[in-house]
């Protein structure tokens, strides 16, 4: 009877399409904020016309696709954190790491500005007038690139609101998404990439209320798994996507995404 | 809050009316990975559920608390291991099908075949209460007074089955961790109102709940009046 039931089960499973097996397909494993920004939506169906190879996006955080990449569950990654993935290389989980686009991050807050934010520009000056009111502050928590930015301008500020178990700080443990949904809601200041920022539709109050502090640069870079660790890792088909990124054809694609005129990223491959 | 209801359903409507091809790849997505599911966890769940029913031995009434329990187990929790299962460092790695709907449909298969086991063995339960001296006068075997019982009790089973469909239906934290919710590829309704919700478009993901939920209601609808008429005919 079991065995029957699981024959069945295979049987089914076997049918069920493992996708456009035909076409040849990469997956990449990439960020919240190159996926939620449209970017891909964009990007990848000129490669696909340019190479005809389809690549499938897994976006999660920096530390999650990390994660993936080192059990070899991706063939590329691309992620926004340059000393985690420098990191990555060095334990032999990649290779190949090239910087692609950059941006900035942006911090966001309610337009009451309960902390009297405006007018700053040394984020850490912000951090500190944030903890001093204090004003209500929504961390990512999620150890994502953005997560571990935020993490690091605290350290620079001198003030640790995790150990100190702060009730202003808010640790939701969350993608970028979640974490302006939360500080639209509560009213709360927060740090976000600035290409979910654009693409953000729940601004409610929130506005930005510092940017352009060198501090706040982010640097995206793509890699390939490494295929001497995981020998099933589509290397060939990989570096084909890394190579067309970084050349001058992927580079314009990426200048020339804009939402309502505006640019979300910047490459910079060299 | 009313505005962005209303947002909601206009949104939702215009979707229906455009016929918009990726919300038509993302419906069919949720139908085929959730009926697939429920076939299977049927096929598993029913039989189980039927022979644990009619059968007694020591520890029986152990794998009745364990069955019942199976029903809570945490989504979230289920992706997790299947996705450790299934990833390319993992024991079933070689397969291949993490990121693909068939890992999906394995997670949610999971999910749904203790809720038709411990449904299908309460009502088979009640009609092998009602039956047994019957069978056991007649010497029927375990086997045999499964497959009588389960046919006898087919209406009410009904209910255990779209029970398991509609938890599959509804499903979201279990396929994004195995499934990766990619887009053209392993995006259903249920993530790609996780991902709307993230990006903000609150409408939008309200709107494409509300096509979920009506969904839902016409296959509930359909089976429904099928078990009418069936009933009908049988009489």
């Amino acid at each position: 009877m079991l065995r029957r039931a699981l024959l069945a089960i295979l049987a089914l499973l076997a049918q069920m399409p493992a996708g456009r097996a035909e076409d040849p397909f990469i997956t990449v494993a990439s960020t919240t904020s190159t996926e939620q920004s449209g970017l891909f939506q964009y990007l990848l169906p000129l490669f696909q016309q340019a190479a005809g190879i389809t690549v499938r996006v897994v976006a999660v955080g920096t530390g999650q696709a990390l994660k993936i990449g080192e059990h070899g569950d991706a063939d590329v990654l691309l992620v926004h954190d340059k000393i985690g993935e420098d990191a990555f290389v060095a334990a032999g989980f990649g290779v190949g790491r090239h910087d692609v686009m950059y941006n900035d991050f942006v911090l966001v807050g309610p337009s009451g500005d309960p902390a009297g934010i405006a007018g700053v520009t040394d984020i850490t000056e912000a951090f500190k007038r944030i903890a001093a009111k204090p004003a209500t502050f929504v961390s990512r928590g999620d150890d994502s690139g953005t997560d571990r930015l935020e993490k690091r301008l605290w350290a620079a500020a001198g003030i640790d609101p995790v150990a100190a178990r702060a009730r202003w700080y808010k640790d939701i443990g969350s993608g970028m998404g979640p974490a302006l949904n939360t500080a639209a809601a509560i009213e709360a200041y927060t740090i976000s990439d600035r290409g979910t920022w654009i693409s953000f539709k729940n601004r409610r109050a929130l506005r930005i209320v510092l940017e352009g502090d060198k501090r706040l640069f982010n640097q995206y870079g793509v890699m390939l798994v490494n295929p001497a660790r995981h020998p099933h890792v589509k290397a060939a088909l990989g570096q084909r996507f890394i190579d067309w990124l970084v050349a001058p054809e992927g580079q314009r694609a990426i200048a020339n995404y804009k939402i309502d005129g505006e640019q979300l990223f910047f490459p910079d491959a060299s | 809050m009313s505005n962005e209801i209303i947002d909601a359903l206009a949104r939702a409507l215009r979707l229906i009316a455009g016929v918009d091809p990726t919300l038509a790849d993302i419906v069919l997505l949720s139908l085929r990975v959730s009926l697939a599911a429920t076939v299977a966890g049927t096929l598993i769940g029913l039989p189980l559920g039927a022979v644990l029913a009619v059968s007694r031995f020591a520890g029986r009434g152990a794998l009745v608390v364990l069955f019942n329990a199976l029903m809570g187990l945490p989504p979230v929790v289920v992706g997790l291991a299947v996705y450790l299962l299934l990833s390319r460092s993992g024991a079933l790695g070689g397969l291949g099908v993490l990121f693909t709907p068939t890992a999906m449909v394995i997670a949610q298969t999971i999910l749904i075949a203790p809720i038709v086991a411990s449904l299908a063995r309460q009502v088979i339960e009640d009609l092998w209460a009602q039956h047994r001296d019957l069978f056991l006068s007649d010497g029927v075997g375990i086997v045999r007074r499964s497959a009588m019982l389960l046919s006898l009790g087919r209406y009410s089973l009904v209910t255990a089955i779209l029970a398991g469909l509609g938890r599959a239906l509804a499903e979201v934290g279990a396929i994004l961790i195995v499934g990766g919710n990619i887009a053209g590829f392993t995006r259903t309704m249920t993530t790609a109102i996780s991902l709307e919700t993230s990006r903000g478009d609150l409408p939008l993901a309200l709107g494409l709940g509300a096509i979920l939920f009506a969904l839902t209601l016409s296959i509930n609808g359909a089976a429904y009046l099928i078990a009418q008429t069936a009933r009908r005919a049988a009489l």
